[in-house]
C-alpha cells in the first residue's frame, strides 16, 4: 500500500515537471534582470526595500499589462552580495553563469566601482557576452567621469551635482557662518567633504569650516563623542553623507545633545530613519534628492505609490529613480526591439523620457549620466500626504532646480566598443 | 579645550561601563567553558529587541525588567539543551555552535523585527539635561546608563567574592570535581551562570537600544569591541575587563576628540610632503579616523608584549 502510494507520488512529480517544461517552452522566455544588492547583514534593509521597489515596478507597469516585447515577461532575479565588494564579485560570476545580462546595482560606490572595472573587463574578454550596469543609487562621481564606461549607466545624480544645489541652498541661508562636515571614510564620504568645501569657498568665502572628520563606516558604536566636538566647534549647520545606521546614531546624538542646528544629509530618511527621528528632527534634518516628495506632483505618481504602500504596508516608495531606470531600459529594449546589452546602451544615450511626476529626464550619452530635477526637502509632519515608515513624519520640498540647472562637466572619455 | 575634555571622559565612561556589562558575561561564561561565546553580543541584540517590543505595550521600564529576564531564560535553555550536549565533542564544536548561534539570532531578528532600524526610544522620564556643562547638555539617560552599570558592576563583585553563591562559583569553576563531590550541581551551576551572563548582555541591550539605534547590525558592532576587551583584561579576570572596558572607552573618546594626526607629527619632525606623494593617505591621516581601529592595535601589542592579558593567569 506504502508502495503503491510512493508509485503515485513520483507519476504526479513526473507528470507536474513534464507539463512545467512544457509550458516554459510554450510560453515566451522572460527577460531576466539580476539585482545585486544587500539582502542581509548590516544594511540589508536599504537593499531589501530596493528589491521590492523593483519588482513592483516590474509588476504593476509591465507584467501585469502583458510584458515587454510582445509578450516577455520581466524576470528579477535578486542576488545577495552583503554590501560587500568580495560578495559582488562571487554574486558577479553567478549572473554570467545564469545567463543573466543586465545588472541593477546601487547601494556603496565602493561595491559600484568593484562592479564596473569587473563588468568592463569582463566584456572586453567576452565580446557577444556583453553585461550591462544600471547604476541606480551609487553617486561617487568617479563612475561617470575618470572611470566612465559604455556599459554603465547612471539614474541618480552624482554627488557633486547633488552638492551644488546643496550648497546653493546652504548659500542662501545668511545666518550660517561655520559648517561642520562628518562623513564615512570611504571615496563617497572624501567626496562629500572635498566638494562642500571647494563649493561652499566659491558661493560664500564668509563661510568657516569648522570641522571635516571621517570615521570609519559601520563601525561606530556611539557617535556622542563626534557631537561633543561639533557642540565645541560652534557649527552653525552639519553636512553629511551617511547612510543606514550611521546616519541614524549621528542625527539621534547631535538631537540629544540639545544641539538645535540644521543637518544638511543625503540619506536621513526611510527604511526606520524617519520614524526614529521622529518629532526631534523635525525641520531640523534636510536631504538632497531626486524625488519630488510631498506634494506628490501628478495624481499617476499618488495612485502608483498608494499602490506600492498597499501591497507592502511596512515600506516606502523610498528611490523612486528605480522605476525610472527600469521604464527608461524598458524603453530602450522596446526601442531597439532587443535584449541585447549593446543595442540597449545605444538606444539608452541620449534618451529623453518624461516620468511618472511629470519631470523630464535626460541620459547624456558622453558619460551615462542622468540629468533630472533635483530637491531638497525637510523632514516634517505638516501638509504630510505620502509619509515614511507610516510614522507621519516624512519629507516635504522646500527647493528644486531643473534638470538643466543641474548640469555638471564630465571628464569622461568612454572607449566605445566596435561591433 | 577642557570642555572637549570633559565630555569625552564622560562618553568614554559611558561607552566603557556598557562594554563592561558585556564583558563581564563573556569573561565569566570563558572562565566556566573554557571557550569564548561567539554567539554573546548576539545576546545584547536580542535584550533590545524583547525590551523595544515589550516598550510598545508596557513602556521601558516594563521591557527593563522583562527583557533581561527573557534572554536569560533563553540563554540557560541554550546552555541546557544544546552547547552542553555539544560540550561532549570539545571546544572547537562549542565555538562553532556559539559561531551558528550568532548567524542564527541575527537571521531570526532580522526575519521577525525585520532589517530597518527600530524607534526604540528612552523613558520619557529621563528625557531632560542632567546639568549643563560649558553650553553641552549631558542626558539624564546617560547619567541612567551609568548608574546601572556601576550598579551592577557593583553587585557582581560583592555576589561573586563576598557570598556564599560566588565561592561555589570560583569553587567550580576551578576545581568541578571537587564541587560534585561536596553535593553541589555543578552543570546547574553552570548552566546558571550562561543565563546570567547572557542576562547581562540583555540588559546592556535595553540601555543601549534608545541611544545606539536598534538594528540588525548592533550585535556586529560591539560584537568584535568584546572580544577585544576580554582578551586585553585577561581571559577570564572580571577586573581586568573593568578596566579594559574603561581604558578601550576612554582610548577611542580621547582620541576622537583629539586633532592630532600625522600632518602634526611630520611637523615636529620638520619634514613635509606634497599632496600628490603617493602615499598622501598616510601622512594626512588623523586620530580621529583611525580611532575606532585602536583598539584592535592595543589588542596586537598585548598579545605581543603580555600575552596572557592585564589580569590574566598564565595556563599551566
Amino acid at each position: 500500500m506504502k508502495r503503491l502510494h510512493c508509485r503515485n507520488t513520483l507519476r504526479f512529480l513526473l507528470t507536474g515537471l513534464v507539463l512545467s517544461a512544457l509550458s516554459t517552452t510554450s510560453a515566451q522566455e522572460p527577460v531576466r534582470i539580476a539585482f545585486i544588492d544587500p539582502l542581509s547583514g548590516t544594511f540589508a534593509a536599504i537593499g531589501t526595500s530596493g528589491l521590492k521597489q523593483l519588482q513592483y515596478a516590474a509588476d504593476e507597469l509591465f507584467n501585469s499589462k502583458g510584458g515587454i516585447l510582445g509578450g516577455r515577461m520581466i524576470e528579477i532575479v535578486p542576488l545577495d552580495n552583503k554590501q560587500s565588494p568580495t560578495d559582488t564579485q562571487i554574486q558577479f560570476r553567478r549572473a554570467v553563469s545564469e545567463g543573466l545580462r543586465i545588472i541593477f546595482q546601487g547601494n556603496s560606490s565602493a561595491v559600484a566601482n568593484t562592479l564596473n572595472s569587473t563588468i568592463s573587463r569582463h566584456n572586453r574578454r567576452n565580446p557577444g557576452q556583453e553585461i550591462l550596469q544600471i547604476n541606480y543609487s551609487a553617486v561617487d562621481p568617479i563612475l561617470t567621469n575618470e572611470q566612465c564606461s559604455f556599459w554603465h549607466f547612471r539614474f541618480d545624480a552624482h554627488a557633486v551635482m547633488k552638492l551644488n544645489v546643496l550648497t546653493d541652498y546652504i548659500a542662501m541661508s545668511s545666518d550660517i557662518k561655520k559648517i561642520y562636515i562628518i562623513g564615512q571614510d570611504y571615496s563617497f564620504g572624501q567626496v562629500v567633504s572635498d566638494t562642500s568645501i571647494a563649493l561652499l569657498r566659491e558661493k560664500r568665502p564668509d563661510i568657516e569650516i569648522v570641522g571635516n572628520e571621517f570615521h570609519p563606516i559601520g563601525q561606530v558604536k556611539d557617535f556622542t563623542p563626534y557631537v561633543t566636538k561639533i557642540v565645541s566647534s560652534d557649527a552653525d549647520a552639519v553636512i553629511t553623507g551617511n547612510f543606514g545606521a550611521d546616519m541614524v546614531s549621528l542625527a539621534r546624538s547631535i538631537i540629544d545633545s540639545g544641539l538645535d542646528i540644521p543637518i544638511y544629509t543625503f540619506y536621513a530618511a526611510y527604511d526606520g530613519i524617519t520614524a526614529t527621528l521622529g518629532a526631534d528632527g523635525v525641520d531640523k534634518i534636510y536631504l538632497v534628492h531626486n524625488d519630488a516628495g510631498n506634494p506628490l506632483p501628478t495624481e499617476e505618481r499618488l495612485a502608483y505609490t498608494r499602490n506600492f504602500k498597499r501591497l507592502n504596508p511596512n515600506n516606502d516608495m523610498t528611490q523612486f529613480r528605480i522605476t525610472n531606470a527600469l521604464q527608461m531600459l524598458v524603453q530602450a529594449m522596446e526601442a531597439s526591439q532587443s535584449t541585447d546589452p549593446y543595442d540597449i546602451a545605444l538606444a539608452l544615450e541620449d534618451m529623453r523620457f518624461t516620468n511618472m511626476s511629470g519631470e523630464e529626464l535626460w541620459m547624456r550619452g558622453e558619460d551615462h549620466q542622468i540629468i533630472q530635477p533635483l530637491h531638497i526637502s525637510v523632514h516634517t509632519d505638516q501638509n504630510i500626504v505620502v509619509d515614511a515608515d507610516n510614522s507621519g513624519f516624512g519629507l516635504y520640498r522646500d527647493f528644486s532646480v531643473g534638470g538643466d540647472e543641474t548640469v555638471v562637466d564630465h571628464s569622461c572619455r568612454m572607449r566605445r566598443p566596435r561591433r | 579645550m577642557l570642555e572637549v575634555f570633559v565630555f569625552s571622559t564622560l562618553n568614554g565612561l559611558v561607552t566603557g561601563l556598557l562594554l563592561f556589562m558585556l564583558a563581564s558575561g563573556l569573561t565569566l561564561i570563558f572562565s566556566m567553558m573554557g571557550v569564548l561565546n561567539f554567539a554573546h553580543a548576539s545576546f545584547y541584540m536580542l535584550g533590545a529587541y524583547f525590551a523595544y517590543s515589550v516598550s510598545l505595550k508596557l513602556g521601558f521600564w516594563a521591557g527593563l525588567f522583562f527583557a533581561p529576564l527573557l534572554v536569560g531564560t533563553l540563554g540557560a535553555l541554550v546552555e541546557r539543551y544544546a552547547l552542553r550536549r555539544v560540550h561532549a565533542y570539545g571546544h572547537v564544536a562549542e565555538l562553532v555552535f556559539t559561531f551558528g548561534l550568532a548567524f542564527l539570532i541575527e537571521e531570526a531578528v532580522q526575519f521577525f523585527w525585520g532589517a530597518d532600524t527600530k524607534n526604540y526610544r528612552s523613558p520619557d522620564l529621563l528625557d531632560f539635561p542632567l546639568f549643563v556643562l560649558f553650553g553641552q547638555e549631558f542626558s539624564a539617560y546617560r547619567g541612567f546608563m551609568i548608574t546601572i552599570s556601576v550598579g551592577i558592576f557593583l553587585v557582581l563583585f560583592y555576589v561573586l567574592t563576598r557570598s556564599r553563591i560566588g565561592i561555589i562559583i570560583q569553587a567550580a569553576i576551578t576545581h568541578p570535581h571537587t564541587v560534585a563531590n561536596l553535593g553541589h550541581n555543578v552543570p546547574l551551576i553552570f548552566m546558571a551562570v550562561f543565563g546570567v551572563g547572557t542576562a547581562l548582555a540583555g540588559v546592556a541591550g535595553v540601555i543601549a537600544g534608545p541611544v545606539l539605534t536598534t538594528f540588525p547590525g548592533m550585535a556586529v558592532v560591539l560584537g568584535s569591541i568584546v572580544f577585544v576587551i576580554v582578551v586585553i583584561g585577561g581571559l577570564g579576570s572580571l577586573g581586568g575587563a573593568f578596566v579594559a572596558s574603561l581604558m578601550i572607552g576612554l582610548l577611542q573618546s580621547y582620541a576622537i576628540a583629539s586633532n592630532l594626526g600625522m600632518p602634526d607629527l611630520l611637523n615636529l619632525l620638520g619634514l613635509d610632503f606634497s599632496r600628490d606623494h603617493p602615499l598622501n593617505d598616510l601622512w594626512t591621516l588623523t586620530l580621529p579616523q583611525i580611532a575606532p581601529v585602536l583598539p584592535f592595535l592595543l589588542l596586537v601589542l598585548v598579545l605581543i608584549f603580555r600575552p596572557t592579558g592585564l589580569a590574566g593567569k598564565r595556563e599551566e
